[in-house]
């Protein structure tokens, strides 16, 4: 089973790399983003505790403009039947969970280093636990907008959609990254985030359970 | 008929005992509320914002589980009533925010601030909202029932998080948070307590009744095109 995944994740790896498509979208969707709130500040400072919220606001805008390409592109191609053929529905959707992860972990840590270095006050106090909502935050975007990807991708609408379809799933997990983030910048012990850091974990598991029970019914229709 | 008549009634007499009664400091006759600090004439909004809020998470509860009912079994009956539930858990979500920001509008001073509770009812509507915009994306009728019952349940398992977690991490100032000292429960007198749950009643039947001739009005209409 683990070397399925890994099939799938690599014949979605060795596409991406042949044509760029997500990447090279991605990556400029992220130069947009942080140029239009750099255009909208412009000459004054932005209040720290804002630049953790607007943060997360680049993220989750990203991640919706590329996740999704995971499962259209197969509808596109009409590779769904063959690839319906040669593994069961949850090595798939754990090959397409692998690959959107890599892709948002790769993202994420371009946007980061991007958004240190054009905002002054985005400087963290409490850096590991930044980092640790960081990985949780990541993975809960990616396995909540793959599953929801499955779903865009056998509907017609497939781009104005998905966004739509997104936000409020992923709603409680942006509340709790923001209100950890702010916190974190203004410095915070592991006890007073434990709480947060749990939520993370805890929608995590969930979305990651109810999208195996249900990717079935969305994968064999 | 009998039966709309009867409802008829009860529902104009929760509203006029809802409205009409008066609030008093020491309520001793069988038709005076307690008042209660803080909340004073507001108070009596409970009678309608509850019930519309309750409505509306029941509505949603309705639909994943006719959602679930209809992935096992695969009858488009289960789906019309899992859409039946949507539409009316929508307008009881509207009418719960109306409400909610008209009471908001006398007691906290302005009629939206992002209290944890009117985030949680927001999420619900966008839920519906997106529900909706799915369903209507989709042309075959089945992958239509199959994903958008895949998506009330994905979007089901994010109810525990707005409606025990985030209200309970940020300080809320709606009536029974954590915040609050003492819950409402307590501080209603048992003919108020009777109206409550009287009117919780009322509405619940007239949500019960609204949806079943929802659904039954869909189904006749798909018999009649030929699909069920």
């Amino acid at each position: 089973m683990t070397r399925q995944i890994i099939a799938v994740f690599k014949k979605d790896l060795l596409s991406e790399i042949r044509t760029r498509y997500a990447i090279n979208s991605l990556v400029m969707f992220v130069v947009i983003t942080i140029s239009v709130i750099l255009f909208s500040v412009g000459n004054e400072s932005v209040p720290a505790d804002l630049t953790g919220g607007l943060f997360w606001v680049v993220v989750f805008f990203t991640a919706m403009s590329g996740l999704s390409r995971v499962f259209v592109t197969e509808e596109e191609r009409g590779t769904t039947l063959t690839l319906r053929l040669l593994a069961k529905p949850a090595v798939i959707y754990l090959g397409k969970l692998l690959f959107n992860n890599v892709l948002i972990f790769s993202m994420n840590i371009v946007i980061a280093i991007l958004y240190s270095a054009f905002f002054d006050t985005f400087v963290i106090e409490s850096k590991e636990i930044f980092i640790i909502a960081f990985i949780l935050g990541n993975l809960g975007i990616a396995s909540a907008s793959t599953v929801l990807a499955a779903i865009i991708a056998k509907a017609s609408s497939k781009g104005t959609l998905y966004p739509v379809l997104s936000f409020p799933i992923l709603l409680p997990l942006i509340l709790t990254l923001i209100n950890l983030s702010k916190s974190c910048i203004s410095g915070t012990s592991f006890e007073e985030s434990q709480v947060s850091l749990l939520i993370l974990f805890c929608y995590n598991v969930m979305m990651i359970a109810a999208s195996l029970l249900l990717f079935d019914f969305i994968w064999k229709d | 008929m009998i039966w709309k008549v009867f409802l008829y009634f009860f529902i104009l007499a929760v509203s006029i005992m809802g409205i009409a009664f008066p609030i008093v400091e020491n309520p001793i006759h069988w038709n005076e509320y307690p008042y209660i600090p803080a909340l004073g004439e507001n108070a009596k909004i409970i009678f309608f914002h509850v019930p519309t809020a309750w409505l509306a998470s029941i509505a949603f509860l309705m639909s994943a589980y006719f959602g679930i009912k209809y992935l096992k079994n695969k009858t488009l009956v289960d789906d019309i009533k899992s859409y039946t539930a949507a539409q009316l858990g929508l307008v009881f979500c509207v009418l719960a925010t109306i409400t909610g920001a008209v009471w908001a509008n006398y007691t906290w001073g302005k009629p939206w601030s992002w209290d944890p509770r009117q985030t949680s009812i927001f999420a619900l509507m966008l839920i519906y909202g997106a529900y909706f915009a799915l369903r209507s994306a989709i042309e075959d009728s089945e992958k239509k029932a199959v994903l958008s019952a895949v998506y009330s349940l994905i979007a089901f398992v994010t109810v525990p998080f707005f409606v025990f977690i985030i209200p309970k991490m940020v300080n809320s100032l709606h009536p029974g948070s954590a915040g609050d000292p003492s819950p409402i429960g307590f501080k209603m007198n048992p003919n108020m307590k009777i109206e409550f749950f009287l009117s919780l009643t009322a509405f619940s039947i007239l949500f019960y009744w609204l949806w079943s001739i929802g659904y039954r009005s869909l189904i006749l209409k798909e018999k009649n095109n030929n699909l069920l």
